[in-house]
């Protein structure tokens, strides 16, 4: 699974340093999701189940076009269909690809308790090392954007790896080779940024003032990052979030807090031993018995 | 037959402290937390999930330590339900409690007469009480495998973090616990044959051996 394993730069429930000396010094990795461009093919879809060998379930109809109904341990990425309606009474269609963004600053990886479970590459994808994983969950706990799922086939957790088998050997991820239209391109982060720009100016020339490139930094930035008409309001892309970061509770939960707590038991542990060497041991004496005795004659 | 607690054994200079449905109530509740204790720190602390590898794996780990989390529950309702009723404080343990000093340094005849347990023990029994209760409802909300589906994130998160933050205060009332039986000679017979001499239960615990030795006198 860990094909590029010097490029990992980050690994969940590791002390110990990363590997650091190799760089990504042609730049970080980024897909770019034009939402303005797309049609709702599903191309992505399909392409991602058949690179990854992943079949879902045939659901039911949940009474939109987003079908499946959610993301899930056999759909790693899927087309949400939101019907928005603006300002001017008009109805606006507004189809987002789904999936994991591959946060620079990861909530995932930062909940997991299992050593090497959850990996970032110096490109910048996060991505998930099956055979480390212990199906406990707490990616989906640390997750802003919802994306982990649990399969109920292995317990373990799985979601969009961006491709990481095929951006290693340098090729585009699946769903953006699918694209009919374009609407998904993958290149470098820097290249992305620009080419979003592009899209955004243009967007703006035809009306939408409030177009704008979707790269949260509350996240430290990602690398899933989308060109949305309404940049102002994400919320109406089937609830995109408008300022998503690891929640506090979780920093609380996995940050300095564990080496504290553990300090907090061995010094308890330490503190019984000092007492035990220093004061000693309360035991009972001869004159404890006899006073026994004589309570029990004085009763009798 | 059962043993009657609180009584003096005839011919002999002990009284009978726990039954044996508690103690062994007792040691399966040791078991369940001691097992709960290591597999818990080893996925709450990184560098102690070497922990996992005494239950075969990290996976294994993970999905047993629901189920015996649910023995130690009902562990401790036994134990619980045959001492609860000597729990109350009562003014001589407000006494006892404002005398820490003399009670760590083994001064024990300034400290008031004593009933059944001591203040420590009865601030023992309402931690764990206490930690017991919100680790059954927040482990039961982060259970994957069956409920965490049926709440909103935000809450798992909240129940993540409570559940970690009391296991630590659980963790430290043993800690207390066990070393309050290893420094108060004598004890832990209580809880492994079941019994304890007179002049232990004269200078621990007065108040009580006054009760037991008395009540059997009468009879």
């Amino acid at each position: 699974m860990s094909l590029q394993s010097l490029d990992i730069i980050r690994r969940s429930a590791t002390t110990i340093p990363a590997p650091a000396a190799r760089g990504a010094h042609t730049g970080e990795v980024a897909k770019l999701i034009d939402v303005t461009k797309c049609i709702g093919c599903k191309a992505c879809q399909v392409a991602c189940m058949e690179w990854n060998d992943l079949r879902d379930e045939v659901g039911t109809c949940s009474g939109t076009y987003t079908n499946p109904a959610d993301l899930s341990d056999q759909s790693w990425t899927l087309m949400r269909f939101a019907e928005y309606e603006n300002d001017k009474g008009d109805l606006e269609w507004l189809i987002r690809k789904d999936g994991c963004m591959h946060c620079a600053d990861p909530g995932c990886l930062k909940a997991c308790p299992a050593p090497g479970a959850i990996v970032q590459y110096a490109n910048g994808i996060v991505d998930f090392v099956e055979e480390n994983c212990i199906g406990c969950g707490y990616c989906i706990t640390g997750c802003p954007f919802n994306v982990p799922r649990i399969s109920k086939k292995d317990k373990k957790a799985y979601k969009c790896t961006l491709c990481s088998d095929r951006v290693g050997v340098g090729l585009e991820p699946a769903c953006v080779k699918s694209c009919p239209t374009g609407a998904i391109v993958f290149g470098s982060k820097d290249d992305m940024q620009r080419h979003a720009d592009e899209r955004i100016v243009d967007l703006k020339s035809r009306g939408f003032e409030q177009a704008g490139l979707y790269d949260p930094a509350g996240v430290g930035g990602t690398h899933v990052m989308y060109v949305l008409h309404h940049a102002d309001k994400p919320e109406i892309y089937s609830g995109l979030p408008k300022d998503p970061r690891i929640s506090t509770m979780v920093r609380l939960w996995k940050g300095a807090t564990k080496p504290l707590a553990v300090l907090a038991i061995l010094g308890a542990a330490l503190a019984g031993v000092l007492h035990y060497v220093g004061v000693g041991p309360n035991e009972v004496t001869k004159e404890d018995e006899e006073a026994a005795r004589r309570e029990l004659e004085k009763q009798s | 037959m059962t043993t009657p607690v609180d009584r003096p054994i005839p011919g002999t200079e002990e009284i009978v402290r726990y039954a044996p449905r508690t103690r062994i109530a007792h040691w399966i509740l040791v078991l369940a937390f001691l097992l709960l204790a290591l597999s818990g720190l080893a996925m709450f602390y990184p560098p102690l999930y070497w922990l996992s590898n005494l239950f075969g794996g990290g996976d294994i780990m993970r999905a047993v330590h629901p189920w015996i989390g649910l023995v130690m529950v009902v562990a401790f309702i036994a134990v619980a339900s045959q001492v609860f009723t000597h729990m109350r404080m009562q003014a001589r343990d407000r006494q006892w409690l404002r005398q820490l000093g003399d009670v760590t340094a083994n001064r024990e005849e300034k400290l008031p007469d004593v009933g059944r347990y001591n203040a420590g023990q009865k601030l023992v029994f309402f931690s764990v009480i206490t930690c017991a209760t919100v680790l059954l409802l927040t482990g039961l909300e982060i259970w994957r495998a069956y409920f965490t589906a049926y709440f909103p994130v935000e809450l798992t998160r909240l129940a993540s973090l409570l559940h970690a933050f009391f296991a630590f205060v659980l963790i430290l009332t043993i800690i207390v616990h066990i070393y309050a039986a290893i420094w108060v000679k004598g004890s832990v017979r209580a809880m492994t044959r079941g019994t304890v001499s007179y002049g232990w239960a004269w200078r621990h615990h007065r108040a009580w051996f006054r009760d037991v030795t008395r009540s059997a006198a009468r009879k």
